[in-house]
């Protein structure tokens, strides 16, 4: 009896430590924001002493025309970078599928920037996109082209470059390991059929992988509206508002501006978008699932 | 036959070596000027021919060096302080998640129990969470609410030991920070480990439980030895997370616990940038992950289709 109850007090047992972690240092934590964000409420005070002001910091924020501005960014930002990056990284897989020797090193190479610091990144690049001493303006000087205002006029785009510099190995990587395990028999019977390389790939191979591809996708999405370090170490949000993303924002208004309360508002606002794609992108998976087996019953059907 | 080298065409290989080129480059640059004189570095002389100087990383580690320098009157960059407080938190951290996390994995895959979709559902969605939206309630939680009275008998204790003045907190704590990492880090630990614990044969685990082993038992001596390469990966995108962490421990650390990562952007922020000693201090903040991705590239990318391809 007693071995009885120890076994059903098990899984808790092992839960426990997790669960109390995750309650007390995220969930808690959470709903401490989402109970802040109705308070104009600045660093030096406690929640208690906050003024209740309602939905004030969220209306203020939806007529916020800076808001909006960032917001915009964040989207762009998000958007160019993901797409950029699985165009590219699922591009390098597919040409790089072969048995070369030395692959195993290179592929190690190329995780090398993943694993560097967001702050040594950004770091590296600001020195690169330098406007006088930085390796990209010497470059062009000294082909006789003219300089590019890397992180002035076009900061946007150099922040973009930056991250696809450093995550595009990502989404090589894990594309390279669906392509390698797809099953070879459809490759080969496609071959035998007289395929072309193109229409392998794009009847065959981009089919097969997508699962692992929208993975990939959502996993890359939600991180891009993580990134802060590295723009905030190249650019500050600079010049004006052009490359301030929803993050550094957030952080900016709680730590410059000390409005809490309304970088807590903020802070709603992004969770609610990230729910949104996720819930979007997940819905998206269902679709085609019904859909591949609504196809795969109709073959069937026709056997 | 799958094994057979192909001959491939000279662009492909010039085509590698252009990616190499591409993703090394920055890196290898940043340590060449690291080793560079600010001089050296700002007459953009982009090549090869320089004197190379550690005087860049002397003023970076003044602070542990155990000679006088001689280029230097004041020692402004606390680097090996730094350097500790970074080490202390990623290393806790990493443990306790690990620790933590393959226990919580473990519970979620081997039993059904009530409440169990809940817990993995929530695991699921708080991995989104950007740091940033952490940081407003974390900064005020931490400063405000994890407190311990200083009246109290532990925070009296801490406060007559440790000396300062008011109410004991967990901001400005090595402990603080370490808390935070810890539960940011457990969602993704316990999603990568599940999938390596999938594996585990059940029948070894029955076979130890015949044998008169308690369940604590199996998961220490049969399935952990398992998973030593799930644990493996784990580990070091948590070291990785936490080593290279800014946002909140910026928020949440004083004087004494400032991390690396910290001092790098302080150090930026101004405007004349000493680029020499920054990308010194930047190199060696970045050794570490670099010597885990050399030595161990095969347990991050096992870790990193764990994570996507099988999840």
């Amino acid at each position: 009896m007693r071995i009885a109850r120890a076994n059903r007090l098990t899984p808790y047992m092992f839960m426990a430590p997790a669960a109390i972690i995750m309650a007390i240092a995220l969930l808690y934590p959470l709903g401490y924001m989402v109970w802040g964000s109705f308070r104009a409420w600045n660093p030096s005070q406690s929640i208690g002493e906050a003024e209740f002001v309602g939905l004030r910091n969220y209306i203020f924020l939806w007529n916020d025309p800076n808001f909006h501005e960032s917001l915009i960014v964040t989207l762009k930002f998000a958007f160019f970078v993901v797409s950029l990056e699985l165009l590219i990284g699922v591009g390098l897989a597919l040409l790089l599928d072969r048995n070369i020797r030395g692959m195993s090193v290179l592929r190690t190479l190329f995780i090398l920037p993943m694993m560097i610091a967001p702050v040594v990144v950004g770091l590296m690049w600001r020195y690169m996109y330098h406007p006088t001493v930085g390796t990209f303006n010497t470059t062009l000087e000294s082909w006789g082209l003219p300089k590019v205002d890397w992180l002035g006029d076009h900061a946007l785009m150099s922040i973009i470059i930056a991250d696809i510099w450093q995550w595009t190995p990502f989404i090589f990587i894990l594309s390279l390991a669906a392509l390698q395990s797809l099953p070879r028999s459809a490759l080969e019977a496609a071959k035998i059929d007289g395929a072309t390389g193109w229409q392998q790939i794009i009847h065959i191979k981009l089919p097969l992988m997508m699962p692992v591809l929208i993975v990939t996708c959502l996993l890359r999405l939600i991180d891009a509206f993580k990134v802060l370090e590295v723009i905030l170490v190249m650019t500050a949000g600079g010049p004006g508002l052009s490359t301030e993303i929803l993050a550094l924002r957030i952080s900016r208004t709680a730590t410059e501006f000390r409005e809490l309360g309304v970088a807590a508002a903020m802070s709603n606002y992004l969770l609610i978008l990230l729910l949104f794609f996720t819930v979007a992108m997940f819905l998206f998976t269902k679709w085609q699932e019904a859909r591949a087996r609504r196809l795969a019953a109709a073959i069937q059907e026709d056997d | 036959m799958a094994a057979k080298q192909e001959r491939q065409n000279p662009a492909f290989y010039a085509l590698i070596a252009v990616l190499v080129f591409m993703s090394v480059g920055p890196v290898l640059l940043m340590f060449v000027n690291s080793f560079k004189l600010d001089v050296d570095i700002i007459s953009g002389s982009t090549g090869l021919l320089f004197l190379p100087t550690i005087q860049n990383y002397e003023t970076a580690l003044c602070d542990v060096l155990w000679y006088e320098i001689d280029h230097l009157d004041f020692c402004a960059i606390k680097f090996g302080g730094a350097f500790i407080n970074s080490l202390i938190i990623a290393l806790v951290s990493t443990v306790l998640t690990l620790i933590i996390g393959c226990m919580a994995a473990y519970a979620l895959v081997r039993f059904r129990f009530m409440g169990r979709d809940t817990v993995s559902l929530t695991t699921l969605m708080v991995r989104m969470v950007p740091p940033a939206v952490l940081l407003v309630p974390v900064f005020g939680l931490w400063n405000n609410e994890f407190c311990l009275d200083k009246d109290g008998l532990i925070g009296g204790f801490i406060r007559e030991t440790m000396g300062g003045r008011g109410d004991v907190c967990l901001a400005g704590t090595h402990s603080g920070i370490i808390l935070i990492y810890v539960a940011m880090n457990l969602p993704f630990v316990i999603w990568i480990l599940q999938s390596f614990i999938v594996q585990v044969p059940r029948s070894l685990e029955e076979a130890a439980r015949v044998d008169g082993a308690g369940p604590f038992q199996v998961f220490f001596k049969v399935v952990l030895p398992l998973i030593k390469p799930g644990l493996a990966a784990a580990a070091i995108f948590t070291f990785r997370i936490a080593w290279n962490e800014y946002l909140l421990a910026s928020a949440l650390s004083d004087r004494d616990t400032k991390t690396v990562p910290i001092l790098i952007v302080n150090n930026m922020s101004e405007f004349n940038v000493e680029w020499g000693v920054i990308m010194a201090t930047g190199m060696l903040l970045a050794i570490p992950p670099i010597i885990f991705t050399l030595f161990a590239s095969r347990q991050i990318i096992t870790g990193m289709t764990a994570g996507a391809v099988k999840g």
